[in-house]
C-alpha cells in the first residue's frame, strides 16, 4: 500500500474482511510530451486477469483524466493500444499484469515517431507511406477463379492489424531515423502480398528498391520478434522482396517474361498445365 | 483558409468538400469511394485512426446469396431470411436491396484485393451461420472485418479522399432553410476546431453499444451521429432494438462482453450448461445453436436464470471436436484470444459464454434508395441508420448492409450536390456558440457541483444493465427512464482537467450528451412496444402481438425538446415479395 493514499489504496482499506486487503499494482507511465515529459508512478486496484490497458483505463477513470492512451477493441484484433512496456513494443490489450510480477511496470508511448502526448505517438506518417504504395490492381474480373494453394501465402500478411510496433523497433527508424528513404516493415509486408497477389498485375518492385528503400534492411529480424500476430516479417515478407528486387535487377530474362505474361505470376494450376504442355 | 479569430472569439479552420462523410468505419469508406469516383470533392472525419473503427472487429463474415457453396441459395431466401429474422418490421425494400445486392458488394472488394477463404473449385467460400438458410457468409478465417476495413481504407486512400483522423464532430449545421451545409470539428490531438463546409453530409458513425456495461462495443460506440441527427429534427425507427450477441466472453472481468464469433456455432460449436446439457433443443430443436441471435440469447440467460451457469456466471461452449489444427485454420483469433486473455485452450476445454450487448437495429431512419434522411441535405448508413434489420440482426448481414447502402449513400450524396446549387455559409455566431459548448467542460470554473464524465458515463451503463437489458418489463423501464432523466439533468455538470492536447477526460465529456439521449430514446420505445419481439423481450408481455407487427415506432425531437414517439404503419409489401413470404410460410425454400 502507498503513503500517499490514492483511491485504489482507499479502496484497499475499505474491503471486506474475509477478502482480505486488495492487491494493487504500481505502474510507471509516461505523462507530458516530447519536450517535457517524465515517468509517474500509479498505483491501482488489481482485478483477476487484468491487462496493463485495463490498469492504465483504470487510472484515467478514477486518477487522471486527462492521462492518453489509445485503444478500440480491447481483443488484439486493431492494433490501436501498442506502447512500450519495460522498453518493448507492446499492445496494451494483450500484456497480462501479472507477466511482470515481481518487475517494475513502466510504459512507455512508441519511441520511432513524435510523442504527442503520454502513451500517444503521431503514427500518421504511415499512412501517407500506405498512400504511396500502388494498390491493387487487376485486369480480369471478379469473381476471380484462385484456389486455396494460390493464396495461402498471402493470408499471413493480411493479418497485419497495422499496430506500428514492427516499424517502432526497426533501426532503420528508430536510431537512423529513415524515414524519408525507408517505408519499414509493416510496408514490405503489405508490398509482399500485394506482388504475390495472383491476380495483380502492378509492378512495385522498382518502388520496392528505389522509394521504400529494401535495401536499408540489413535482416535483424527485430520486426518479426514484435509482431503480436505473428507475421514473420523478415524471412516472409523483406527476404522475398529482396530476392525479386535483385532477380528483377540482375536477371532480364525474368524482367523479360514478366513484360510479357503480363500478370507476375501464375496460378498453381496453370503453371501446371504450361509445364505439361497446354 | 485560416480565419483569425479577435478577442472573444476562437480560432477555426475552414475546409470545404461537395460531400462531408461523417464515420470511416465501412459504410462512411464504402460512400467515399463512391463520390470520390464520381470526382466531386470529399472528405471522410473519423475519431479513431483509419482502420480502427469496430468494422475492424467484425470476425464471423459477410452475409452475399452467391451461392458458390449452396447453389441453391438466392437472394429470395436471403430476403426471407433477413425478414424472419427481423420479426417482419424490418424496412422490406432495404431489405430487398440488401439481398439483390450483396454479392456484387462482395465481387467489388475481391476487385479490389480482398482475400476471402477458397472453395475447392478456386471459388470465395460461405460458412453456415444463424438463421441463414444456406452458407453464406463470406469470410477470412476469423477476421473477415480485418480484411473488408483494410481493402475499403487502402482503396479510400488511392482516391483524393481527404481523410481526418482523430477529429470529433460535435454538431451538424443547417442553413436559414434548414439544409444540412456542413459540422463542426475539432482534432483530437489539440483541440483545433475545424468548420466543414459541405454540400451534402453522410452520417456513418455506427452504433451505440457503449450505453451498456457489458458490449463488445469499444469506446467509439456512443451514438454521436444518431443523436447529432436526431437533434436537428431527423426521425429515427424502432430505437428500442438493440441486440443481445449470445456470446460474449464472462472471464476475467477486464474482458467481459468481448466478442466470441457466431463463427464458432457456425463451425459446429455446441452450447452446454453445467450439467453437461446440451440445451438448445429444449429453445429451437430445429436450427439448435444457428437459431437467430434473439433466441439463442434467451436461451442462454434463462439456462443461467435456472441455476444451470459455469462457474463464472455463463454456460458453456465447446468447439473441442474441430481439433488444434482445424481451430486454427477456421478460427485462429479466438484460439488466441482466449490463450492469452483467458488462460483457456478452447482446442482443449469449452468456453464460458453469456450474452453481450452488440449492435443496434434501431436508428436514423432513411429512405431505402439512396439513404436520405427526413433532413435535407443529411444522408445515412450503416449501424447508425435503421431498419433493414427489423427487431434483429442476422449474423453476417450487418458487413453487407455496410457496403450496400454505404455505396447507395454516396451515390445520393453526390445526385444531390449535383442537383442542387445552395451556398454552405452559416452565420460565425453558430460556429462561436457551438466552439464555447464544446470547450465549456474543460474551460468552466470549478464548482462542488462538478461531475467526472467516466463515473457518468459508468453509472448510466449500469442504469441500462438494470432496467433495459435482455429481459425488460414496465415497471422496472419506467424506473430506468427516471434514473436516465435524472442523470440527463446532470451532463452540464461534466468537469474535466487538463487542457486541449490530446485529452480524453474532455473527449469523454462529449458523449455522454448522446450516450444519455440514446438511452432515453431506447426505453421510451421499449415502454411502448408491449410484446416479445426480436431482441424485445417483455416479461410482462412475454408473446409476439400481431398488432405491433405492422408498425415502427418513429422518434423525433419535439418542439419543446421533447421526445415524440409515433406509431408508424408498415406500407404493404408489393406482391412479388409478399409472395415470397407466403411461400416461405408454407414450409417452401425459393
Ligand atoms: C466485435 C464485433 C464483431 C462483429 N462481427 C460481425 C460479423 O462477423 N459480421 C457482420 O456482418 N457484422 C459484425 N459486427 C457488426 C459490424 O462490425 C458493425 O455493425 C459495423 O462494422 C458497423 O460499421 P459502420 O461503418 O456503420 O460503423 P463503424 O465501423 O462503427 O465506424 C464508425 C465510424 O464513425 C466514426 N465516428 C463516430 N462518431 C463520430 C464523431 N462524432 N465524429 C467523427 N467520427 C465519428 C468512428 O470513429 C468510426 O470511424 C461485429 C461488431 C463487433 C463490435
Ligand atoms: S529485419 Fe529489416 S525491417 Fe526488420 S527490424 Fe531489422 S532492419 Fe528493420
Ligand atoms: S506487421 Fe505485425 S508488427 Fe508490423 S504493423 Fe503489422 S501487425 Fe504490427
Ligand atoms: S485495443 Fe485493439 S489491439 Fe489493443
Amino acid at each position: 500500500m502507498t503513503e500517499n493514499g490514492n483511491s485504489a489504496a482507499r479502496a484497499g482499506a475499505a474491503a471486506v474482511a474475509d477478502d482480505g486487503p486488495k492487491k494493487t499494482v504500481k505502474l510507471n507511465i509516461f505523462r507530458g510530451t516530447e519536450e517535457d515529459g517524465k515517468e509517474v508512478e500509479y498505483e491501482v486496484e488489481l482485478a483477476e486477469g487484468m491487462v496493463v490497458l485495463d490498469a492504465v483505463l483504470k487510472i484515467q477513470a478514477e486518477q487522471e483524466d486527462d492521462l492518453a492512451v489509445r485503444w478500440n477493441c480491447k481483443a488484439a484484433h486493431c492494433g490501436s493500444c501498442s506502447a512500450e512496456i519495460n522498453g518493448k513494443p507492446k499492445l496494451l490489450c494483450k500484456s497480462r499484469v501479472e507477466e511482470y510480477e515481481g518487475q517494475e511496470i513502466h510504459v512507455q508511448p512508441l519511441h520511432a515517431f513524435p510523442i504527442i502526448k503520454d502513451l500517444v505517438s503521431d503514427v500518421s506518417w504511415n499512412y501517407e507511406v500506405s498512400k504511396g504504395i500502388k494498390p491493387f490492381t487487376s485486369d480480369e474480373q471478379a469473381p476471380f477463379t484462385m484456389y486455396e494453394e494460390d493464396v495461402e501465402r498471402l493470408y499471413e500478411p493480411k493479418k497485419c492489424i497495422e499496430c506500428f510496433m514492427c516499424q517502432d523497433v526497426c533501426h532503420v527508424l528508430r536510431t537512423h531515423n529513415k524515414h524519408e528513404e525507408f517505408a519499414g516493415p509493416r510496408f514490405f509486408v503489405r508490398n509482399q502480398w500485394l506482388e504475390m497477389h495472383p491476380m495483380d498485375n502492378q509492378d512495385r518492385l522498382e518502388d520496392v528498391k528505389e522509394k521504400d528503400g529494401v535495401g536499408l534492411c540489413n535482416i535483424t529480424k527485430c520486426c518479426t520478434e514484435v509482431c503480436p500476430v505473428g507475421i514473420k516479417i523478415t524471412d516472409n515478407s523483406i527476404i522475398p522482396l529482396k530476392e525479386r528486387v535483385a532477380d528483377e535487377y540482375y536477371d532480364p530474362a525474368k524482367w523479360l517474361m514478366r513484360k510479357i505474361r503480363g500478370r507476375k505470376s501464375m496460378t498453381n494450376r496453370e503453371a501446371e498445365a504450361a509445364k505439361n504442355g497446354n | 483558409m485560416e480565419t483569425n479569430g479577435s478577442r472573444n472569439r476562437e480560432n477555426f479552420e475552414v475546409r470545404e468538400h461537395d460531400v462531408l462523410i461523417i464515420g470511416a468505419g465501412g459504410a462512411g469508406m464504402r460512400a467515399a469511394v463512391e463520390a470520390a469516383g464520381k470526382g466531386l470533392s470529399v472528405g471522410i472525419v473519423t475519431k479513431s485512426l483509419l482502420g480502427k473503427a469496430h468494422t475492424v472487429m467484425a470476425e464471423g463474415g459477410m452475409a452475399a446469396a452467391i451461392g458458390n457453396v449452396d447453389p441453391e441459395d438466392s437472394w429470395r431466401q436471403h430476403f426471407i431470411d433477413t425478414m424472419k429474422g427481423g420479426k417482419f418490421i424490418n424496412n422490406w425494400r432495404m431489405a430487398e436491396i440488401h439481398a439483390k445486392e450483396s454479392p456484387d458488394r462482395a465481387y467489388e472488394l475481391e476487385q479490389w484485393g480482398a482475400l476471402f477463404n477458397r472453395t475447392p473449385e478456386g471459388k470465395i467460400s460461405q460458412r453456415p451461420f444463424g438463421a441463414h438458410t444456406y452458407r453464406r457468409l463470406a469470410h477470412v478465417g476469423d477476421r473477415t472485418g480485418l480484411e473488408l476495413i483494410r481493402t475499403m481504407q487502402e482503396k479510400v486512400l488511392a482516391t483524393d479522399t481527404k481523410v481526418y483522423m482523430e477529429t470529433t464532430v460535435t454538431k451538424l449545421l443547417q442553413d436559414a432553410s434548414g439544409r444540412v451545409v456542413g459540422a463542426l470539428a475539432y482534432t483530437r490531438e489539440n483541440g483545433k476546431f475545424i468548420h466543414y463546409k459541405a454540400k451534402a453530409v453522410v452520417m456513418a458513425t455506427g452504433g451505440w453499444g457503449r450505453i451498456f456495461k457489458v458490449t463488445s462495443n469499444s469506446w467509439e460506440g456512443t451514438g454521436d451521429g444518431a443523436i447529432l441527427a436526431y437533434d436537428i429534427g431527423a426521425e429515427m425507427v424502432d430505437m428500442e432494438m438493440v441486440q443481445f450477441h449470445p456470446t460474449g466472453m464472462v472471464w476475467p472481468p477486464g474482458v467481459r462482453g468481448l466478442l466470441v464469433t457466431e463463427g464458432v456455432r457456425g463451425e459446429g460449436g455446441v452450447l452446454k450448461n453445467s450439467e453437461g446439457k446440451r440445451y438448445m433443443g429444449d429453445y429451437d430443436p430445429e436450427r439448435m445453436e444457428l437459431s437467430s441471435r434473439d433466441v439463442v440469447a434467451r436461451a442462454n440467460f434463462s439456462e443461467v436464470q435456472a441455476g444451470r451457469g459455469s462457474e463464472h456466471g455463463g454456460v458453456y461452449l465447446d468447439i473441442t471436436h474441430l481439433g488444434y489444427e482445424g481451430i486454427m485454420q477456421k478460427l485462429p483469433t479466438m484460439h488466441e484470444q482466449f490463450l492469452k486473455l483467458a488462460d483457456v485452450d478452447i482446442a482443449k476445454e469449452p468456453m464460458e459464454v453469456f450474452p453481450t450487448i452488440h449492435y443496434t437495429m434501431g436508428g436514423i431512419k432513411v429512405e431505402p434508395e439512396h439513404c436520405a434522411t427526413t433532413v435535407p441535405g443529411l444522408f445515412a448508413a450503416g449501424e447508425c441508420s435503421g431498419g433493414l434489420h427489423g427487431a434483429n440482426r442476422l449474423g453476417g448481414n450487418s458487413l453487407s448492409d455496410l457496403l450496400v447502402f454505404g455505396r447507395r449513400a454516396g451515390i445520393g450524396a453526390v445526385e444531390y450536390v449535383e442537383q442542387n446549387t445552395h451556398g454552405t455559409d452559416i452565420p460565425e455566431a453558430d460556429v462561436q456558440t457551438e466552439i464555447r459548448r464544446v470547450l465549456d467542460p474543460m474551460e468552466r470554473t470549478k464548482s462542488d457541483k462538478d461531475e467526472s464524465p467516466y463515473l457518468l458515463q459508468s453509472e448510466l451503463q449500469d442504469v441500462m444493465m438494470e432496467h433495459a437489458n435482455l429481459v425488460r418489463d414496465e415497471d422496472a423501464l419506467k424506473e430506468g427512464l427516471g434514473k436516465i432523466l435524472a442523470i440527463k439533468d446532470r451532463v452540464p455538470n461534466v468537469k474535466v482537467g487538463g487542457n486541449r492536447l490530446f485529452n480524453p477526460g474532455w473527449h469523454t465529456a462529449q458523449d455522454i450528451k448522446y450516450l444519455v439521449q440514446v438511452s432515453e430514446l431506447i426505453v421510451r420505445c421499449a415502454i411502448e412496444r408491449k410484446e416479445k419481439r426480436g431482441s424485445q423481450w417483455r416479461l410482462d408481455h412475454d408473446e409476439l402481438v400481431d398488432e405491433y407487427g405492422s408498425i415502427n415506432f418513429i422518434t423525433k425531437k419535439g418542439p419543446q425538446g421533447e421526445v415524440e414517439i409515433e406509431r408508424r404503419e408498415i406500407p404493404p409489401m408489393p406482391g412479388h415479395l409478399s409472395e415470397l413470404l407466403d411461400e416461405s410460410a408454407k414450409g417452401a425454400k425459393v
